[in-house]
């Protein structure tokens, strides 16, 4: 069998006296959709800023397509195409929109030996994104903070999408937003799933990883409790699962291998 | 992709639009607005006013707030703040005359002051990314600096009677005093690096929105050391420039200079949050406090109540620049049709 896309193999954190994350391993294949669900405090987040380069881990590794990386900083998982939307988006309020979507690879040119950044190629790159996306702004040249709230997300999704990502990291996707933005937040899901990327969402709402998802992980306390398909499942399993932290299916029949 | 909106509403809200961005317009561009009033009002009142050796001297009286101000540009963008660079205004001043009388040449006195500058800068910096309060640690820097200053000097200002030091300080190229000349090419180095370089976007960014800049992969801790290094050093040039004009190594040099330096910042629409900042605004800045003294001064109103109208200015900018900017920005984005969301 070959390798997947992702493995993460015993990934742990501490933080002080704090076990964050303990002995978690994740596999991913390519255009598959990941739940990743779980009370507050779980280590869902943490786990995502691990595999995004933002935090680094006290042990596990992590593997693309088999082979080990290591993510010292964001910038290298975002080489790497691993891509993370945030909670609160991560925008700076005061930058363009050209400027959120380029921050830490912009494009330069040289002048006379100087490295300028190169304002008109990437304001017309960003315009491509979003007329590739399907999705609208204003202008590219609008500072973020006269932006609405779905804009923002717009800006978003397009800097996650718009540099061959392989892997895209969706923290609370619809947590906040009103029913056409999370109708586009699917859209832009699927559409992704189809493009042979991966997504791996970090959600409370678990309708919307039932109507776009492929599979299900449940964290509890640092630890992963528990991993259904989306068709063999339903809503009381998986809460049962995140309350309790105990896979009532596990329990009943040791023998079947959780994977 | 900019989309025209022609939909009856907005055509109907068409003239209010125009007052809004009439607003927007009046607190962004207020301080090159009043600038320009000031020196009207001053030109048709005082016939001294308006020649080239009032203007050009007023404008070498700026040049150090320039100098430094391009610097606390830098700093204010990442949303800090460098209360130290008045008392390294006295330490360098001190420094120089000291090695000068040691004998060492000018053109190394100037290196090496300049250098300790950026290490004294970087030094404050450092400590400030290890989460002290810029406020605090630029504060302690304000006194150390300056008493070492008192400690080498033995609190006795020293003169300097070299001659580059006098071309620097007092001499002039096709008639452009040195010190404006030095003042322009900060400026407009300053400005390119802002505007033009991933250095002057990252700084922006990192006061914008640390946590943002953070997780995007930003060197927070290196920017941050780099941005209070370079104002140090410009400090430290600034010190070269004072020093070299009063003729003399002084402790008492540089007095509430880092108050003149961070008004003429926050006067030029540089914001106090970070996130955004101009080098246009903070040389118009340094202008306006320089000129409105200059202006009061030849009225003959008493000198005393100069500060107090400095004063005045710093706290109508600060408003101007916090709470009307903020307002009239959120007015002006206030477009019902952003929120709405067309699906087809």
């Amino acid at each position: 069998m070959s390798a997947p896309m992702l493995e993460m193999r015993g990934i742990s954190k501490t933080f002080g006296a704090v076990t964050a994350l303990s002995n978690v391993s994740l596999r991913l294949e390519a255009g598959s959709v990941l739940g990743l669900i779980g009370d507050n405090a779980a280590g869902k987040s943490t786990l995502m800023k691990i595999l995004a380069g933002a935090l680094r881990p006290d042990s596990g590794e992590i593997l693309l397509d088999g082979a080990p990386v290591n993510f010292a900083h964001p910038i290298a998982a975002r080489d790497a195409g691993i891509e993370m939307i945030y909670q609160d988006f991560a925008l700076v309020p005061e930058l363009t929109v050209t400027q959120n979507i380029f921050l830490g690879r912009e494009i330069t040119r040289s002048i006379a030996g100087l490295r300028v950044l190169d304002r008109s190629t990437m304001n017309a790159r960003s315009e491509e994104m979003f007329a590739a996306l399907g999705l609208r702004v204003p202008a590219v040249t609008l500072p973020v903070q006269a932006l609405s709230g779905g804009q923002q997300q717009a800006v978003a999704i397009a800097r996650a999408t718009g540099f061959a990502a392989r892997l895209v990291i969706m923290d609370e996707p619809t947590a906040n937003l009103g029913a056409p933005a999370i109708a586009r937040v699917r859209e832009t899901i699927t559409r992704l799933k189809n493009a042979g990327v991966a997504v791996i969402i970090i959600s409370h709402r678990l309708e919307d990883i039932f109507a776009v998802g492929d599979r299900f992980m449940v964290m509890k306390q640092g630890h992963l409790v528990g991993d259904r398909n989306v068709d063999d499942t339903d809503n009381a399993d998986l809460v049962e699962m995140i309350v309790t932290g105990v896979d009532a299916r596990a329990a009943r029949d040791p023998v079947a291998d959780p994977t | 992709m900019t989309h025209a909106k022609t939909t009856p509403t907005s055509r109907a809200a068409a003239p209010f639009l125009d007052m809004r961005k009439a607003a927007v317009f009046l607190v962004r561009y207020g301080m090159f607005i009043a600038l320009a009033l000031w020196m009207l009002a001053m030109s048709l009142t005082s016939e001294h006013f308006l020649t080239s050796t009032n203007l050009l001297n007023v404008a070498r009286q700026a040049a150090p707030i320039v100098i430094i101000g391009v610097g606390m540009t830098f700093v204010m963008a990442t949303a800090g703040i460098d209360l130290s660079v008045g008392s390294l205004v006295a330490l360098v001043s001190v420094l120089t005359a000291a090695w000068l009388v040691a004998g060492l040449p000018p053109l190394l006195v100037i290196a090496m002051v300049i250098l300790v500058g950026v290490m004294l800068g970087a030094l404050n910096g450092a400590i400030i990314t290890l989460g002290v309060p810029a406020f605090v640690v630029t504060l302690a820097a304000l006194t150390s600096f300056r008493g070492v200053g008192f400690v080498i000097s033995e609190g006795r200002a020293v003169p300097i009677s070299d001659p580059i030091f006098a071309f620097i300080g007092r001499g002039d190229v096709l008639g452009i005093n040195t010190p404006l000349i030095i003042a322009a090419v900060v400026v407009v180095v300053g400005w390119f690096v802002l505007n033009r370089t991933r250095f002057g976007l990252y700084a922006l960014a990192t006061g914008g929105r640390e946590e943002a800049a953070r997780v995007m992969g930003l060197a927070i801790t290196k920017i941050k050391i780099a941005v209070y290094a370079i104002t140090g050093g410009l400090a430290a040039l600034a010190g070269v420039v004072i020093s070299a004009r009063l003729s003399n190594g002084s402790p008492n040099a540089g007095m509430m200079l880092e108050l003149e330096v961070i008004a003429a910042v926050v006067l030029g629409g540089t914001s106090l949050f970070g996130g955004r900042a101009t080098i246009a605004g903070t040389v118009v800045g340094a202008l306006l406090i320089n000129f409105v003294r200059n202006g009061l001064n030849l009225h003959g109103v008493n000198p005393y109540w100069v500060q107090v109208v400095t004063g005045v200015i710093l706290v109508l900018a600060v408003l101007m620049n916090t709470v009307l900017n903020r307002r009239a920005e959120a007015w002006a984005r206030a477009n019902p049709e952003d929120d709405r969301e067309v699906r087809k």
